[in-house]
């Protein structure tokens, strides 16, 4: 645990406890999982065993007959709602209508009264199809005559995020470009001193929320009430908008906590499902997807990349040029997204005068893509990363030297028309390999590996809060940011009891419940403590000008003459806390103020992004020669976070996104075998476990309050997964001079690796 | 048919189908919510409960196993007054949840290793805790954790 460092600040700025820390170590926690609402149902799903056909027909006579059984839905008897969805575009139907596109979609769904009637009832549909031939690659997707996934064109969904034009539907499996130009990349090429080239691959990884994706939707002429375990309550409601055709009040979706999200429950996924269901059962119903079917749900873009880059003779990169393919799955959800911040972050946090990157996301008969964690970046930073150290190499310097001398520096305007560079890598490089002993003697089959990136943080300021003062003083936040365990509750109670001069205790967080909580656009893109945190901020200052003007009025004085203090105001000698104002100025001890804010893209919010997300990340391992196994030695980090409005949540997300992406780097894989998922349930998916970690961590987190967020924060959470899996491989070329570039380096790549380079 | 068993210090009779697991039984029969289930495969550890004192996966116990035997859930672990045990403090006291989904699990995990080794090393630690996943906190303050608890408990 961090000590307290800040004598400027009361409650920010310290590791206070979290707020959710007895709720979550008692088991009262509650988690839609665990949450029942009378007359409820439960539904179970029939998933395609199929990668790509047509469904010839379906037969639910037999379970619909099955004792406890209420209704089956399938895309034929689909009623009463728009079945398409999708906030970047609309292509994704609730339940497999005439065709299903992946071995796992969902095909008809039983609902019943209780969850093992709804299994049973499930082996009595008969399905018939009709195989159509799958394409699982993007390079088999696009090869001319490839059979198509979506043969009509959709329209562009309300939240897509970008401006650009919809890819999707037009004759190919192309399912959205994206591009990043500047300069002349091949004049620079041509006059290059030294080019590195290459192809590198990202696997496809599974983000792995313990609690899998979970909703009960109730829907009646009071409109439609949805508890589900989504991150970004604001924009399931606006897709279940056109699906129930209803205005946004009557909509209201309630996020409790959240077991893990990492990206993956960003945007909207069962919801239109189970909505549909509980029309169809007049009753209210709850989905619970079990591990196995939230791997069939949403996983990460694989990517395979192909790029170049160069330098001039005395050691400048002067250009880099990449095509990447993003394996992006049977539906578009957030891949567009992703498409376009892979592009941009290809790039990496280097200044680089020409700059050509094309991106494709492209649909195949696989499980839809989706974010995970750092969308796009992680991608890319494994091809860019392991450039900057192939280069290195080739021209005989330090990689770390070498970075130095390209990196961004503070203030660079290195991404036209974005917001210059906040970060300052010379200052957290250095950091970094202080804590790895850079330059040191290295043991025998030992390598280091320190990577960087900077990511255009997603984050679109569009966020409101309230905060209420009630009569005896204590808070309420309201906000529409989910606490997925990032610690959302408990740093926006923190920054709401430093500015009333409150306790801490006596803020309560009310969070993600649309029909309560101000509008946020989402939980993601690591905005929670900049923008949410900001507003927090201000809505809290906003709460005191109207107590203090309240005092200025019972005084009979000049508001300027009110000066607030710690947990109220002083005006001459009279000195009132905020509940002896709300109790003179309502006559009673009762009432509330009610303090708000809006924060849109507007004055130091106006240039995109609000913050660039900045890390740094370094590890040393070793190598076993004869089983090709990698330990992990040391893993040190560099987050950039502004200020850390609680260091010890600060650095628990960066640990935590570390071992994430150590995880992609070493073993983290979901494989195709054919049309089918080889290891598509949690024995077969391997994430780290205790003994996985390295024998020394060594966080670090820096605070220069240059950030937008409130005291100068910045967001942070993702980046310090984005560089891990580069690490392991420029590591591995570190210790044994051999290069892999396709993550995870399992034992059997590295040794066939090794082996191959020995001959 | 019924069984009756100790549960969480309680003498408990229920009223269950033969073909229930344990994890069922807790959380939709007994309304202890506080087991969570997640991969459904014993390899994540978040269903873990206290069966005679060593730790099970409840997700693939047929709750029958549980006849007559004593069971602790996360529920059970505090004093009735609401005193933290000192696992679930040292939890809190560093930071070794985020999500919180895996720490019922974790923290029952964390008993049944200190009631066995009370000054276990970290590499005992890292031994026999192998068997619960968490994918937020990359384990250190999990660690840290126990490692406090267990001061605590031996009166260090």
């Amino acid at each position: 645990m961090s000590q307290p460092r800040s004598e400027e600040f009361r409650v920010v700025n310290h590791s206070v406890p979290r707020r959710d820390g007895i709720a979550k170590v008692t088991g009262r926690a509650l988690y839609v999982s665990d949450l029942t609402v009378p007359r409820m149902a439960f539904a179970k799903v029939l998933r395609s065993p199929h990668a790509h056909a047509r469904i010839v027909s379906v037969d639910t006579a037999k379970a619909a007959a099955f004792p406890g059984v209420i209704a089956v839905l399938t895309g034929e008897n689909v009623s009463g709602v728009n079945p398409y969805y999708g906030h970047a575009v609309k292509d994704h139907p609730l339940i497999a209508i005439e065709r299903v596109r992946y071995a796992g979609e969902p095909v008809a769904a039983v609902i019943a009264e209780d969850e093992r009637a709804a299994a049973e009832a499930l082996g009595l549909i008969e399905v018939e199809y009709q195989e159509l031939k799958p394409v699982l690659t993007p390079k088999e997707a696009l090869a001319p005559g490839a059979p198509l996934l979506h043969e009509r064109q959709f329209e562009a969904g309300a939240l897509r995020g970008f401006e650009g034009e919809v890819t999707a539907g037009k004759g190919s499996n192309l399912c959205q470009a994206a591009r990043v130009k500047w300069g002349d990349v091949e004049a620079a090429f041509a006059r290059a001193a030294t080019v590195v080239e290459g192809e590198y691959y990202f696997p496809m990884a599974y983000a792995y929320a313990m609690e899998p994706y979970v909703a009960i939707a109730e829907v009646s002429e009071n409109g439609a009430t949805i508890y589900s375990s989504a991150q970004h309550p604001f924009m399931v409601r606006h897709d279940l908008t056109t699906v129930l055709n209803l205005p946004l009040s009557q909509i209201r979706l309630v996020v409790p906590f959240v077991g893990g999200g990492y990206g993956s429950k960003s945007y909207t996924k069962i919801e239109p499902l189970v909505v549909a269901c509980a029309l169809k059962a007049g009753r209210p119903v709850k989905l619970q997807l079990s591990a196995e079917e939230a791997i069939l749900t949403t996983r990460s873009d694989d990517a395979l990349t192909w790029m170049r880059t160069a330098v001039d003779g005395q050691g400048r990169i002067i250009a880099r040029q990449a095509k990447i393919y993003l394996n992006t799955g049977a539906y578009a959800e957030n891949s567009p997204l992703v498409a376009e911040k892979a592009a941009n972050r290809a790039v990496g946090p280097y200044r680089i005068p020409n700059v050509e990157i094309e991106c494709y996301a492209v649909y195949t008969n696989t499980v839809p893509a989706s974010s995970f964690r750092g969308f796009g970046c992680a991608q890319v930073t494994t091809a860019g990363e392991a450039q900057i150290d192939e280069l290195a190499a080739k021209l005989g310097r330090d990689p770390l030297e070498f970075r130095l001398a390209n990196a961004a520096e503070k203030g660079d305007s290195f991404f036209p028309k974005m917001r210059p560079f906040d970060g300052n890598l010379a200052e957290d490089l250095a950091l970094a390999a202080r804590a790895l002993d850079w330059g040191k003697p290295l043991a025998k089959n030992h390598g280091r590996s320190i990577g960087c990136s900077g990511s255009d943080a997603g984050a679109y300021p569009l966020t409101s809060a309230a905060v209420r003062v009630h009569a005896d003083g204590s808070v309420s936040v309201m906000t529409g940011s989910t606490e997925l365990g990032q610690g959302s509750h408990t740093i926006l109670a923190q920054i709401a009891a430093e500015e009333l001069g409150v306790p801490f205790d006596r803020v309560r967080v009310v969070s993600s419940d649309t029909a309560i909580t101000p509008y946020d656009r989402s939980t993601g893109a690591s905005r929670t403590t900049t923008l949410m945190g900001r507003a927090v901020l201000e809505a809290s200052r906003e709460a005191i000008a109207q107590m203090r003007a309240m005092a200025a009025q019972l005084l009979s004085a000049k508001e300027e003459d009110v000066k607030p203090i710690s947990g109220g105001v002083e005006c001459g000698e009279a000195r009132f806390t905020w509940a002896e104002i709300l109790s003179r100025y309502f006559g009673l001890p009762d009432g509330d103020v009610l303090g708000r804010a809006y924060l849109r893209k507007t004055g130091d919010l106006a240039q995109l992004p609000v913050f660039w997300e900045v890390a740094c990340t370094g590890v040393e391992i070793s190598v076993d020669e004869e089983t090709g196994s990698i330990r992990m030695e040391k893993l040190a980090t560099v987050g950039d976070v502004g200020l850390a409005i609680n260091p010890a949540l600060a650095e628990g997300q960066d640990l935590g996104a570390a071992v994430m992406g150590m995880g992609i780097g070493l073993f983290e894989e979901l494989i195709y075998d054919g049309p089918q998922l080889m290891n598509g349930n949690l024995l077969g998916y391997r994430v780290p476990r205790f003994s996985d970690l390295p024998r020394e961590v060594k966080l670090q987190l820096v605070e220069r309050r240059d950030g937008v967020g409130p005291y100068g924060a910045k967001g942070g959470g993702e980046a310090s997964l984005n560089s891990m899996p580069v690490n392991i491989a420029n590591g591995l070329f570190s210790a044994t001079g051999v290069r892999v570039r396709r993550a995870p380096l399992t034992p059997e790549k590295v040794w066939r690796a090794l082996k191959e380079n020995k001959r | 048919m019924k069984i009756q068993f100790q549960l969480n210090g309680k003498p408990t009779e229920v009223e269950f189908e033969p073909q229930e697991t344990l994890a069922e039984v807790l959380r939709d029969r007994l309304n202890l919510t506080g087991t969570k289930v997640s991969c459904e495969v014993q390899v994540c550890g978040a269903c873990t409960v206290l069966v005679d004192g060593l730790p099970v996966s409840a997700c693939t116990l047929l709750a029958y196993e549980a006849r007559n035997r004593d069971v602790l859930t996360i529920e059970g672990l505090a004093r009735p007054n609401g005193t933290l045990h000192p696992i679930q403090q040292a939890f809190i006291d560093e930071f070794a949840f985020q999500c919180g989904y895996c720490t019922p699990g974790m923290i029952l995990a964390s008993k049944a290793l200190l009631d066995e080794n009370p000054a276990p090393s970290e590499a005992e630690i890292k031994e026999y805790m192998d068997g619960n996943i968490c994918r937020c906190t990359g384990y250190v303050p999990i660690i840290k954790a126990i490692q406090r608890a267990a001061k605590v408990m031996s009166g260090q």
